[in-house]
């Protein structure tokens, strides 16, 4: 496919990011990027200055909240997306109604408790919807311990090992490498029904 | 009995097993879970209850935090 047929197929489509964090922020700029037409964020959470070392956001956008600093960013990177950002916690309650309309969920969370009611929620009221997850990607270096892998229709990316801790932070190049395959995971569900 | 467990073929002594039995058996000691018996969603306080049979296709992942 050339590029202008990539567009024409991904600019009909509407892609679900939970969480403007790490993998959301950088998944949702991959996505802006290559013209998925629709995209549906929803965070609660406010710009501080430790989430500079991965996510997309810039030093004067300290103290904004994350999903109208990511639309900005978003639009300045592709005006044509036509970007939908709620500002509020996800729950058991409101996440089928804000990603009824989306042809595949990304989740983008930090915390695993939230990851599992995320997946539980899709599991049980959108069962039909691909959910791509993100789990194991604190620390930097073993590369080739990153992979995806697929379990009916969930998708997993990670290393689903690293945890988070004090001496194991989430950074930049492990988080955008998870955040993009996860990027990369939607082009392949998308461009190869094609 | 032969179940599928995260896409792998596996052999489990006996007729049946729960989803606790088989997480003892397989030394999964994660605490974050999501599980599936063919399909459908499993519950945290069902897992010593939840029957596992021959055929049957589990899924148990296991998060962890970050992001």
């Amino acid at each position: 496919m050339t590029f202008d047929e990539i567009k024409k197929v991904l600019k009909t489509k509407t892609i679900g990011i939970a969480g403007a964090g790490g993998l959301g922020s950088n998944c949702t700029v991959a996505l802006a990027r290559v013209g998925v037409g629709n995209l549906i964020v929803a965070d609660f959470d406010i710009i501080v200055e430790s989430n500079l070392n991965r996510q997309y956001y810039f030093f004067d956008q300290i103290g904004q909240k994350k999903v109208f600093a990511l639309k900005e960013n978003i639009l300045r990177i592709n005006p044509a997306v036509n970007m939908e950002v709620f500002d509020l916690k996800l729950n058991k309650e409101n996440i089928p109604s804000i990603f009824a309309k989306c042809d595949i969920i990304v989740e983008a969370f930090d915390i695993a408790e939230m990851k599992q009611m995320l997946i539980e929620t899709i599991i049980t009221n959108l069962p039909h919807t691909p959910l791509i997850v993100g789990s194991g990607m604190a620390g930097w270096g073993n590369n080739n311990l990153i992979h995806t892998r697929q379990l009916s229709n969930i998708y997993i990316c990670g290393d689903e090992q690293s945890e988070i801790a004090e001496t194991l932070p989430p950074l930049a190049p492990r988080v955008g490498i998870v955040s993009n395959m996860q990027a990369n995971q939607v082009l392949e569900i998308l461009l190869n029904k094609q | 009995m032969n179940i599928t467990l995260n896409n792998n073929l596996e052999f489990i002594e006996g007729e049946s097993t729960t989803i606790a039995e088989l997480m003892k058996i397989k030394n999964f000691t994660f605490k974050m879970l999501v599980v599936k018996i063919n399909g459908n969603l499993i519950q945290k306080e069902d897992y010593t209850s939840a029957k596992i049979h021959d055929g049957d296709n589990i899924m148990i992942l296991h998060l962890i935090s970050g992001g």
